[in-house]
């Protein structure tokens, strides 16, 4: 029923303030991974919600409509960005992009995560929007995979059964799929020390900061991994030797098939993939 | 649970409300509330016409459930006048004509308002990335930046 077919403005205020966009839903918030495990395997149909800065825009347009939503918010374990032992850069799933920014020792070891991580969107977005959320929604214009692939790094994933480990080239499995399955939750992401690596990261975006047209990530050290986003489902891993030309060879091997939108063909998309690739791979090269 | 009953405190007042889990914020703060200062610009999260500050950071409102700010503290437009005299950066507004027809207004403020919380002396590039998130229609932001840097040198 539509509500002006009720005619007062008593009927037309209270259909109005009960409008809503989203499809009923089930919220709980957990009080530790245990028990948002134990939620998440309860239920096919559950989601985890972390900053909700893709999953809450997805529920408006109800292209899922999950029964529950397991809001991460109280997770604590899942906040902190540390520093293992063996010098590799711990970021717990729930970290902010602005924690990423903030955080001394990203700074210190990985600098690239806190520069990537500052044009994502704007800062409303990157008080939300966490680390997990990035990877794990993998739209595949997010800033997030490339980076992680090209830098190594290792993805740990929790269920009910314990935890296992994912290189970062093996957990983006398509748009919008990752290795994380039902029943499971990725706590955390590691990206390897340093150890005289340099990291670059450049991307043609729409308008200043936005939606990538395409972007490149990439890690010098001795050889280049190159992760090319936005040209295909998931990060396109290319490994080189540093030099320009053989850079650009390698991505002219991968024989790229970009899709066409309204924001590039896909033939300037491979044009792009390959200069952005020399660039990535020169910054790398001169902060090693 | 699909309805909870969750407590906010808003502007420094604690309010107590029984919410669907599916309501956004922003409907929950307009609608619930009777707040309406702060705007529903796309509810996309690409306009900033609904941002508030949530524990002391700013947020799109319309990005985020009400019943995830279930004991949060939040401040919204309403806050910033304080006896009736207005808030530094709004007086600044009022000042330098950074509004025309208005609507994102109430957004702008509190991302200047969060920006100067934590950077009482921003240059202009920083003012430019701070409402970054805010679109404006009307002034091509000129005065906007200039009334953000006016508030600084009186905040």
């Amino acid at each position: 029923m539509h509500p002006v077919t009720h005619g007062s403005a008593e009927h037309g205020r209270a259909w109005f303030n009960h409008a809503v966009l989203l499809s009923e839903v089930e919220y709980a918030r957990p009080a530790s991974v245990d028990e948002a495990l134990v939620l998440l395997a309860g239920d096919d149909n559950a989601r985890a919600l972390a900053g909700g800065q893709t999953l809450i825009n997805v529920l408006k347009q109800r292209l899922v409509s999950p029964d529950l939503l397991v809001d991460l918010a109280e997770l604590e374990e899942l906040t902190p960005i540390t520093v293992a032992e063996d010098g590799s850069l711990e970021l717990g799933a729930m970290a902010t992009l602005s924690d990423l920014i903030a955080s001394a020792e990203v700074q210190e070891r990985r600098p690239i995560l806190a520069e990537v991580a500052s044009s994502v969107a704007d800062v409303q977005v990157r008080n939300r929007g966490t680390v997990g959320g990035n990877v794990c929604s993998n739209d595949p214009t997010n800033h997030l995979p490339p980076l992680m692939v090209a830098a190594g790094a290792t993805m740990t994933i929790a269920s009910a059964a314990g935890t296992r480990t994912v290189p970062a080239e093996d957990f983006f499995l398509g748009v919008y799929m990752t290795a994380v399955g039902p029943g499971e939750l990725l706590t955390g992401v590691s990206i390897p020390a340093a150890g005289g690596t340099g990291d670059g990261f450049f991307s043609v975006t729409v308008g200043n900061e936005g939606t990538g047209i395409v972007n490149v990530a990439a890690t010098v050290n001795g050889e280049a991994r190159i992760a090319i986003g936005c040209v295909s489902s998931l990060p396109v891993l290319v490994t080189s030797r540093p030099d320009d030309e053989s850079v650009r060879e390698a991505v002219r091997a991968a024989d790229l098939d970009p899709p066409s939108d309204v924001h590039g063909s896909g033939e300037y998309r491979r044009h792009l993939a390959e200069v952005l690739a020399v660039r990535a791979v020169g910054y790398a090269r001169s902060s090693g | 649970m699909r309805e909870k009953t969750i407590k906010v405190e808003v502007n420094g007042d604690l309010y107590e409300r029984e919410v669907e889990s599916r309501r956004l914020l922003v409907h929950f703060i307009r609608d619930d509330l009777e707040l309406t200062g702060t705007h529903i610009g796309c509810d996309t999260g690409n306009c900033g016409a609904c941002t508030v500050l949530y524990n002391g950071d700013a947020i799109k409102s319309c990005m985020m459930l009400a019943v995830q700010a279930d004991g949060a503290s939040i401040d919204t437009v309403e806050g910033l006048a304080r006896d009736g005299e207005l808030h530094p950066i709004q007086q600044a507004f009022s000042e330098t004509h950074a509004l025309q027809c208005g609507y994102c207004t109430p957004g702008m403020l509190m991302s200047a308002k969060y920006l100067l919380d934590s950077n009482p002396n921003p240059s202009e590039p920083e003012i430019r990335k701070a409402i970054q998130g805010n679109i404006c229609r009307c002034t091509g932001y000129v005065n906007i930046v200039e009334a953000i840097q006016r508030a600084a040198g009186h905040d």
